[in-house]
């Protein structure tokens, strides 16, 4: 027995979790609404995914070379933001718009910060409010999905609601998401099924997106009146996309069942305030990101009491 | 009202070795005994090299805070000499080399007790310690000032790390000894409430203990959820009693003592026999190991002759540890000895034995849903980063028990414990010398006041 032992500090046993397969579940959660939305709004939508995802990981990859860091890429992570800002844009976007969306994305909120796990901010989220601020029209367009009536462009929902037409819309067509809006969130269906997905895994909590979704439900449902009208209003938009996917990012949201809790309400105050009274139409990405920023102090705030613990 | 758990983590339970028998190891050639396996000052030598010694002969003894260290074989002490231990210090070792008989020491007979005082010496001299790992002299936990402040005894037999079977086969076997260590408790430490827990994966040993216990006013079993730490001291207390151990306190101090159901069973065999505590069971395992099994091996034995004796290796093993995965120690090489508080020795191959990289904390958030303290391991990461140590202090990074339940659920596998470890003595250090400036800086200025009146 001359052969050296391992001598490693406690404990010698680990889980089964890793950070790739987590990210890895959070991709085949993100796959529903991913196929969805090419069968709703053709096969452009595959060039656009394609677009930034792979752009995602190449611009990873290169952060990594340029600044002689370790390869990431392998963490999966890199897909997730490309997926997400995918869903986040419309199908008619200029491809070369979506690769600048993504470079914000990954190379300025993400590998500057110092990669994964370093980032303040959701990455998909601030890559599309950059995307919404500088290529605005393109943007804002509202494409419809296969087989509606006007085949050209119709307004999305949201839109639909603030000019007070609210009672064109349908329930079961909101659901399914046959309706104009971005990529990926139009189907609240197939990002149910996901969210699910991730909470049966373990992957998430329910804790974030419920407290969302009802904030943003209870404020809709003073302000109309009309429960019926709420709900169409909580199907409409980038809510269940935001709620589930991007609001219980690890990174940018706060660790603790309260904190979550808090984080959840606060998205769902902002969302609902911004659109009702601000001057875009929807409000899930902006809400998130100031959220994201207070997840510090949101953490501090609902820090667990140590266990018999007394005041330094 | 069962009293609200603390959340734990579900660890694999491999409990393999819990449905048989323990073998016994009759053939030592020779064993290596440390001096300081307790907690407090070591003790010294009171044979030297050349005597000749009996199994029970007293070969070492120390002052309040220790246990008297007693010769597990018969034979001739070789060498007394110091050592680099497992725990990275060096440790006077005695070396006695066996005459292959194992006679017993003549003078090794059943204690009188007639007072509590007696009681306690002869808690004393059976040799027991802490038998779940901690090493705690008993009879410095058992002398207590005030007997009525006790009011429950906790005998911990929850065994909540992975592998180790051994308490499990001290109450399924051992349900005898384990019945007279609660009647010593009744009759010397006047008992009020004896409480026996039990993780809910051990029926045999539930079974016997709720025999033994059964019609008894005294005592009761209470099962608990298989969960890790269920065994930890201050989440033992809760699980069943409900009440909090406040930092910096014992749980005397909110009326409750807690035992190893192994020492209980070993005092009581001291005190049926006189044969103090000599030889130990340890479950031996793990997946470099071709036969898991529970062994009684004397106290000093080499790892390497008790893992032969148990039927050898299955393939080289890469990784050996004292006691379970989860808070067991990494040995350096096959030579360290069976100590008093060892209850398990595990040999993994490299698969198991290797550890995962690891990667940056992506903030899931788990190892602070896990933690049965309720501490923020991301937290104290960043403030031990940072050097700072009012924020550690904050933190009560001083109130982990390295229990590795945080490291267990993390994805990125980021050792938490390793900081944790450092983090503590960077704290003790700071706060010790914050103490003494302040202590100065009080000198100072009684000085300058006395020179003022003066």
């Amino acid at each position: 027995m001359g052969e050296k032992l391992i001598l490693t500090v406690s404990p010698h046993f680990t889980g089964k979790r890793t950070t790739q397969n987590i990210m890895l579940d959070v991709i085949l959660a993100l796959a529903p609404a991913v196929i969805v939305s090419v069968i709703l709004f053709g096969l452009r939508a595959i060039a656009v995914y394609a677009s930034t995802v792979i752009s995602a990981v190449v611009f990873e990859y290169a952060f990594d070379r340029i600044t002689k860091k370790e390869n990431t890429i392998k963490d999966l992570s890199a897909i997730i933001t490309g997926l997400l800002l995918a869903m986040n844009l419309p199908v008619t976007i200029p491809l070369w718009q979506a690769v600048v969306g993504t470079f914000f994305a990954i190379v300025i909120v993400k590998c500057l910060f110092g990669g994964l796990g370093k980032n303040f901010a959701n990455p998909a989220i601030v890559g599309r409010i950059v995307m919404l601020l500088a290529f605005t029209s393109a943007m804002s367009a509202a494409p419809s999905f296969l087989g509606s009536v006007d085949a050209v462009s119709s307004a999305t929902p949201l839109a639909v609601i603030n000019s007070g037409d609210i009672r064109s819309l349908s329930l079961m067509k909101l659901f399914l998401g046959q309706c104009s809006g971005a990529l990926g969130e139009t189907c609240a269906a197939a990002l149910l099924l996901g969210g699910l997905y991730l909470i049966i895994r373990d992957v998430i909590s329910w804790h974030t997106p419920v407290t969302f979704i009802a904030t943003v439900y209870l404020g809709s449902l003073i302000v109309t009146g009309s429960p019926y009208e709420a709900l169409l209003c909580i199907l409409s938009g980038g809510l269940f996309l935001g709620a589930i996917f991007m609001a219980t990012d690890y990174v940018t949201t706060p660790t603790t069942k309260w904190g979550q809790v808090v984080f959840g309400i606060g998205c769902g105050l902002l969302t609902f305030i911004i659109r009702f009274w601000g001057s875009y139409p929807e409000g899930v990405s902006f809400s998130i990101l100031l959220m994201n920023i207070l997840t510090p102090f949101i953490d501090k705030w609902t820090r667990k009491k140590p266990f018999g613990g007394i005041a330094a | 009202m069962k009293p609200r758990q603390i959340r734990g983590v579900h660890v694999p339970h491999r409990k393999n070795t819990a449905g048989s028998h323990a073998v016994r190891m009759k053939d030592v050639k020779s064993v290596t005994i440390p001096l300081s396996m307790h907690i407090g000052a070591p003790d010294t030598p009171s044979v030297k090299v050349g005597d000749e010694v009996k199994v029970g002969q007293k070969i070492a003894e120390g002052g309040y805070m220790s246990s008297p260290i007693y010769a597990s074989i018969s034979g001739k002490v070789k060498k007394i000499d110091t050592e680099l231990m497992s725990n990275g210090y060096y440790i006077q070792n005695v070396t006695i080399e066996s005459d292959g008989q194992m006679t017993p020491y003549e003078g090794a007979v059943p204690p009188v007790i007639e007072s509590y005082a007696d009681f306690i010496a002869a808690v004393r001299d059976s040799g027991v310690v802490g038998l779940g790992g901690a090493g705690f002299p008993t009879a410095v936990k058992l002398n207590v000032k005030d007997l009525s402040q006790i009011e429950e005894f906790v005998i911990n037999g929850a065994e909540c790390e992975p592998y180790i079977t051994s308490d499990t086969i001290t109450m399924t076997y051992r349900a005898g000894q384990v019945e007279r260590g609660l009647e010593l408790l009744k009759k010397h430490m006047q008992a009020k409430k004896i409480i026996i827990a039990i993780e809910d994966n051990k029926p045999d040993a539930i079974e016997t203990m709720k025999r033994i216990t059964a019609n008894d006013p005294v005592c009761s079993v209470c099962v608990l959820k298989s969960s890790y730490p269920q065994g930890a001291e201050k989440v033992l207390i809760y699980n069943t009693t409900g009440k909090i151990v406040p930092e910096g306190k014992l749980p005397l101090d909110v009326g409750v003592v807690v035992m190893n159901v192994t020492s209980l069973a070993t005092l009581a065999e001291y005190v049926e026999t006189g044969m103090p505590l000599v030889a130990k069971c340890v479950t031996v395992d793990g997946s470099a190991v071709a036969q898991p099994k529970n062994v009684v091996a004397p106290i000093g034995t080499s790892l390497l002759d008790v893992f032969e004796f148990a039927g050898g290796f299955k393939c080289a093993p890469a990784k050996v540890l004292y006691g379970g995965p989860m808070m067991g120690i990494a040995v350096p090489n096959l030579r360290q000895p069976i100590l008093k508080s060892t209850n398990a020795i595990l040999a993994f191959d490299h698969v198991d034995g290797e550890k995962p990289a690891e990667g940056p904390c992506i903030r899931c958030g788990r190892c602070v849903n896990h933690c049965p303290m309720g501490l923020n391991p991301p937290m104290i990461s960043k403030a031990m980063r940072s050097k700072d140590n009012e924020a550690l202090a904050e933190l009560k990074v001083n109130l982990c028990m390295e229990c590795g339940a945080c490291v267990f659920v993390c994805p990125a596998k980021r050792n938490m414990i390793q900081r944790h470890k450092l983090a503590k003595s960077d704290l003790r250090a700071w706060q010790q010398k914050q103490a003494e400036q302040k202590k100065r800086e009080e000198e100072a200025k009684a000085k300058e006041e006395g020179g003022k009146n003066g």
